[in-house]
């Protein structure tokens, strides 16, 4: 391959060759490795498996519990998003640092830990089981897992869009007699939603996939709190590889279709606030 | 996530400008009501889980926490967990500065398609990460016969847990640095080569100077999911004890044998490590920004 235009820059074909040969190596042939696996299932031992009672039921606390969670990150990520850049208060620069904390805590800490907060004796979960609420060992805990995760994905999207924002605009509505709600609903919304939206299906992507801070609050009763990871490994350990092959390429379809939909909903929330790169 | 591009226009917004002027400023009790429910969930959902790991790392006393900490398996997960990242890191980071150079400094067709495949890993499933180097180099596996013919063990050994941490690792230094590189653009380079120096002479004395915290950003926050990686490394390590488990593998052991104290003891490094990895990327997201604000104004 050549450079469309020729540079005067020396290296053009040691570093995409170093590029090409180590994405095929780690990440291309080994993918590639799953869809050709599946060859050797016939298409309706392939739907068999896929579709299973057990698997369809993981399908549904996964994807249910990733949406439920990615739906509470979007509200409380924008509001903390807000409070953020808009408001002073005590602590705000260790809030904001601590916001990454589910990307830098290993996944397995952030499900101990959660566990031991909302077991039946936990500081959380001693207070909650006198009210009938179960959290620990039940697909509640899932969510509660899922949250934590995602949290970090919508305020960072969100966040550097706020910054920018113009108050020129709010200034603008205001002394057009707008209400401040008004002003929120019409004007910072509709620039805010495209960062929300990828922040969201960020968020719900990561949960999807999700394994070590789910697998030891949820419990992982079969048809109950099983999550679609899990049913990967169950299949593993019991040596049946073309059946956890059949699930990954579920699972692996599924996220290029979303990885796919955020770069659509990238270039939007580029197109939508003039940064463009 | 533009990551360090984004971060640089963080600190410039100054609240009180916000609640200064009447345009901007909510009501008193919107205000509140606001702050209260986002710093509630934000003390829910993310502080009280790090105190937890602390809390019960340190209920039974400082002696049960120190002979968690010293027990010879735990050690040998602690040995393996640095000598992983020791060698992902530095792979990645190759690989990161190469790709970013690549597709920062040249056109060509596919770029943006490149781009995509370069965060592909992160869109997969650390289960899935695990499993395709099971079918890969597994005793079932397309090269497993050949392999166990000549005596290599992957699966269920060091390498194959080398292996699943680079690939969830993959494009942390890479897209740090390729958004950072493209906004430097070229001019840089270009002068250098007319000045007559060489590839890498511009490497070192022009591209590295201005990527300097782009690179350090990436790395640290590489570091921090090579050492904590469970869901990849659980799928082909195999669990065997002093010999192919890591910090996070052993912290499971532990807590599913209902020794809560030493595995929460163990989740305590790991949770130092991270509150770590967040000063240190607070302090190079506030010196970017200062290197930033001192080239628009010297």
């Amino acid at each position: 391959m050549k450079p469309k235009q020729s540079s005067v820059l020396p290296g053009f074909g040691l570093t995409l060759g170093v590029t090409l040969v180590y994405l095929s190596v780690i990440v291309l042939i080994p993918l590639a490795a799953v869809f050709l696996k599946t060859t050797s299932l016939s298409f309706s031992q392939f739907w068999d498996i896929a579709t299973a009672p057990r698997v369809l039921a993981s399908y549904r606390l996964s994807f249910g519990a990733s949406l439920l969670a990615a739906a509470i990150n979007a509200v409380f990520g924008l509001m903390l998003a807000w409070a953020l850049v808009r408001y002073t208060f005590p602590g705000k620069q260790m809030v904001d640092a601590l916001i990454d904390l589910p990307f830098a805590l290993p996944t397995a800490v952030a499900g101990i830990a959660l566990t031991a907060l909302y077991a039946k004796n936990g500081l959380l979960g001693q207070y909650l089981d006198p009210l009938g609420v179960q959290v620990a060992f039940q697909p509640l805990g899932v969510l509660v897992a899922l949250t934590f995760i995602g949290l970090p994905f919508v305020v960072r999207t969100v966040q550097p869009i706020l910054e920018d924002l113009d108050t020129e605009l709010e200034e603008a509505a205001a002394s057009l007699g707008a209400q401040r709600w008004q002003t929120f609903r019409m004007v910072v919304l509709p620039i805010v939603f495209p960062a929300l939206l990828t922040g969201f299906a960020l968020a719900f992507a990561r949960a999807v996939g999700e394994y070590g801070s789910v697998i030891f609050i949820a419990g992982n009763v079969p048809m109950v709190s099983e999550i679609t990871p899990l049913m990967i490994i169950t299949k593993l350990e019991q040596y049946d590889y073309p059946g956890a092959t059949a699930i990954a390429v579920v699972m692996l379809t599924f996220s290029f279709v979303l990885l796919l939909a955020i770069n659509g909903l990238q270039a939007w929330t580029a197109k939508r606030t003039g940064r463009e790169h | 996530m533009a990551g360090l591009v984004t971060a640089l226009h963080w600190i410039g917004g100054n609240a009180s400008r916000y609640e200064t002027d009447a345009a901007t400023r909510e009501p008193a009790w919107i205000r509140w009501t606001v702050l209260g429910l986002s710093l509630m969930f934000f003390a829910v959902f993310l502080l009280l889980p790090l105190v937890a790991v602390f809390y019960e790392a340190l209920r039974k006393g400082l002696q049960s926490y120190w002979m968690a900490l010293s027990d010879p398996d735990a050690l040998s997960a602690i040995r393996l967990t640095l000598l992983t990242a020791a060698i992902a890191v530095p792979l990645n980071l190759l690989f990161g500065v190469a790709a970013a150079w690549a597709i920062a400094k040249f056109d060509f067709r596919g770029k943006h398609f490149l781009i995509t495949l370069i965060d592909l890993p992160f869109s997969v499933s650390p289960v899935i990460a695990g499993l395709i180097y099971v079918l890969m180099f597994g005793a079932q596996g397309w090269l497993g016969p050949w392999l166990a013919e000549h005596g290599v063990k992957i699966i269920f050994a060091v390498p194959g847990i080398v292996l699943a941490t680079v690939f969830v690792t993959f494009p942390f230094v890479a897209r740090e640095l390729i958004p950072l590189m493209q906004a430097q653009g070229r001019e840089e380079e270009e002068a250098a080569v007319v000045l007559g120096a060489s590839g890498w002479q511009i490497f070192w004395k022009v591209t590295l100077p201005n990527m300097k915290w782009g690179l350090i950003y990436g790395v640290i926050l590489c570091n921090a999911r090579a050492m904590g990686e469970f869901g990849a490394v659980s799928v082909v390590s195999g669990h065997i004890r002093g010999e192919t488990n890591t910090m996070p593998l052993h912290v499971e052991i532990l807590y599913n044998e209902y020794q809560f104290a030493a595995a929460f003891a163990v989740a305590s490094l790991l949770a130092l490590l991270a509150m770590v990895t967040l000063v240190v990327k607070s302090w190079v997201e506030w010196r970017a920004e200062r290197d930033a604000l001192r080239e628009t104004n010297p």
